[in-house]
């Protein structure tokens, strides 16, 4: 196995790993912290599979990811926290242990559903295509445990941080065009929530989506 | 020459950002009717070029107008010229009872011009990974304004919608990276691989293992925004909590837009898989939803849950319609499509009203609108009638064609779907029959309402049950013919 093969291998791994270091974070702002170097990691490794392979569009979604999940996201996300004074929200509800299981069993499924798919890729990092969708599910996993609407929303981020590593390590990335309507779609959807986390809070005094469970059909 | 399919997409983008930048003025609402229209008039014009002339691209490739997705667009831009129409006094009342600002108008009417034009992309758009950003930017359109009221159910609709869509539309994009993985091994690296005119040229070389896979994904993402059961939580909050004239978009446009989508995968996915594996899977999906809103029907108390409910039937059948296949079932759900949109929509303008006369959605307060204002309570009497499929309403026509077809390739369906619409249909009357009849104490509205679209879809519904004019027919046919 080649060098770069090696380590975007690695990055991936990275990738996981801090998949479920979110899984487990209790704290809103560390839980930040891990979306940008999530981020940053998906960066570095679309940027070597760009090196190897010589695709010149791959530098541009690399560079793309850079701005937008590695800064521009994180900083939106602080600022909307400090703004709405929720620094030291701790989430009292997730049970660690039993998350972790949950997810070590989505890891496992993932794996067997990619397997067939990266067969018949030819891709550098067709190795990888487990690990996104695996990353994807634990992002999914994390918007259904969590009770606050902001860690909510990073799960809702990490899970497209996982879609972006199965379109690069299946198909070395989606055409440029579309590329940019989705982190478009990405940046005007957080802009939104942030308006739309103020609406909330004004209404509720708090950001519980525990708060949000009364339309149920009776 | 101006081309025609600019305008089709310039006026709801310009008239949008236009209103957004204006502010709530006396002449918004009226600017807000004429982008409306005009977006219409140009779509009618494209329409007419496109019938007289076949399929075309704009802007390069980007854009591909054939005859099945015109159809959708001049349907979609009559809809919202109708509901900008309505909404005009409507959202006088909701301001003259204190329940809006002017920074929410202006919101509004904004809003609503972008989210026409997020529509009109989505459905014009040649590319599929284009067509997924649209349909996420028609979520997000729409997101502040089911929360439009600001009251915590109204916030608590629109953060559902936007969480549920947003799971289900990221299942859908992992479906396209699917697709253009399949794709790009047909069709090698070029940025070609979305484009749906070169896709259906070599459907029948794409790997029928990934494109099932593919066509799962995209099912359930997009079936989230049609409301297929189990994925339809969001849709009666969302119609019930956020303004009518949202409630008549959402019913009457976006879910038929969604199912667009689906469509369009639908005939890759049946030329890669060459089993009715696609097909099956809808009439599945198709069967379960039809029956599950069915029966939430009866449960209902709030008027427009209850109308949003008929319409996740109204698309579970549809969906139906078209996982049967075959030129008889495309056609009928074609046509059903059409007119579940001017009907559906119809019935949220009187429902509207109505609301807004008795000062309540719930059904058990509303009363007597025959005596209050005859012109409302008999639309929304015919509306129902319309929508439950009495003859001589187009619904009908549509629903006996669905039926029969059903009865003749898929015989153990029929009961199943006798049931269901049997149920629908005594849930729907017995509610509406009362709230048209009966006493009441309400008071007059400070503006007149616009009672005039209400009854220019019907009349359209009317006339399409009696008789389809043969361009239209030969229209649905061609549509219907490359839906396979």
């Amino acid at each position: 196995m080649s060098l770069s093969a090696q380590l975007i291998n690695l990055f991936a791994a990275v990738i996981l790993l801090l998949a479920f270091a979110m899984l487990a974070q209790r704290r809103v702002l560390t839980l930040i912290n891990l979306f940008a170097l999530q981020g940053l990691t998906l960066a570095l490794s679309t940027l070597v599979v760009a090196f190897t392979t010589g695709q010149a569009h791959l530098y541009g979604s690399a560079a793309l990811t850079l701005v937008l999940k590695a800064v521009l996201l994180p900083w939106i996300l602080h600022r909307l926290v400090r703004r709405l004074e929720v620094k030291w929200d701790v989430e009292p509800l997730i049970k660690v242990p039993t998350t972790m299981l949950v997810g070590i069993v989505l890891v496992i499924i993932s794996f067997n559903v990619a397997l067939p798919i990266s067969q018949l890729s030819s891709t550098i990092s067709r190795g990888t295509l487990g690990i996104a969708l695996a990353s994807v599910m634990l992002a999914f996993l994390m918007m259904i445990t969590r009770s606050k609407a902001i860690p909510q929303v990073v799960g809702f981020l990490a899970m497209e941080n996982g879609l972006f590593l199965a379109a690069t390590s299946a198909t070395y990335g989606m055409p440029m065009v579309v590329e940019l309507g989705i982190a478009l779609d990405v940046l005007v959807g957080v802009i939104i929530l942030g308006v739309f986390f103020f609406q909330i809070r004004d209404q509720f005094d708090s950001l519980d989506i525990r708060h949000l469970e009364r339309l149920k059909e009776k | 020459m101006i081309d025609l399919f600019v305008l089709v997409l310039a006026i709801p983008l310009v008239g949008g950002l236009v209103l957004a930048v204006a502010g709530e003025r006396t002449w918004a609402p009226n600017l807000n009717v004429i982008a409306s229209a005009g977006t219409f008039l140009a779509s009618a014009l494209l329409t007419a070029e496109i019938v007289a002339g076949g399929p075309r691209f704009a802007f390069g490739e980007a854009f591909f107008i054939d005859s099945m997705n015109v159809f959708f667009v001049t349907l979609t831009a009559f809809v919202g010229m109708t509901t900008s129409i309505f909404s005009g006094p409507y959202m006088r009342n909701e301001r003259e009872h204190g329940k809006l600002s002017a920074a929410r108008l202006r919101l509004y009417k904004s809003m609503f011009q972008l989210f026409m034009f997020t529509m009109l992309a989505a459905l014009t758009t040649n590319n599929l990974g284009i067509l997924w950003v649209a349909m996420e930017a028609a979520t997000l359109t729409t997101v502040l304004l089911v929360s439009l009221y600001r009251t915590p159910a109204s916030l608590e609709a629109a953060w559902k919608y936007f969480i549920l869509c947003g799971v289900g539309i990221a299942q859908a994009l992992f479906g396209t990276i699917l697709l253009y993985f399949a794709a790009e091994r047909v069709l090698g690296e070029t940025g070609n691989a979305l484009l749906w005119t070169y896709l259906v040229d070599v459907k029948g070389q794409l790997d029928p293992t990934i494109m099932a896979l593919a066509f799962i994904f995209l099912l359930v993402g997009y079936g989230t925004k049609v409301g297929l059961v189990p994925l339809h939580n969001w849709l009666p909050d969302a119609h019930a909590e956020g303004p009518t004239p949202v409630s008549a978009v959402l019913s009457g446009l976006l879910l038929n837009v969604a199912l667009y989508a689906i469509l369009r995968v639908k005939v890759l996915a049946d030329g890669a898989i060459h089993t009715s594996f696609a097909g099956n899977l809808m009439m599945g999906f198709g069967l379960l939803t039809l029956v599950v809103a069915a029966f939430f029907l009866s449960r209902q108390k709030d008027i427009k849950r209850m109308f949003a409910y008929s319409s996740i039937e109204h698309m579970g059948l549809i969906t139906f319609a078209f996982g049967m296949g075959g030129a008889v079932a495309n056609f009928a759900g074609l046509l059903h499509m059409t007119l579940h949109s001017l009907t559906k929509s119809a019935i949220f303008f009187a429902v509207g009203h109505a609301a807004q006369k008795c000062g309540t959605q719930v059904m058990e307060d509303i009363r007597g609108l025959i005596r209050i204002n005859p012109l409302i309570g008999w639309s929304l009497m015919l509306g129902t009638l319309a929508i439950l499929g009495m003859p001589p309403f187009g619904v009908f026509a549509s629903e006996f064609m669905i039926l029969t077809h059903a009865m003749k390739h898929h015989p153990w369906t029929t009961p199943i779907l006798l049931l269901a619409l049997g149920v629908a249909f005594a849930a729907i009357f017995g509610k509406v029959q009362p709230m048209v009849f009966g006493d009441t104490q309400a008071k007059r509205l400070p503006h007149a309402p616009a009672i005039v679209p209400v009854f220019v879809h019907l009349a359209i519904v009317l006339m399409l049950g009696l008789w389809i004019p043969p361009y239209l027919t030969r229209w649905f046919h061609e549509a219907a013919r490359m839906l396979g």
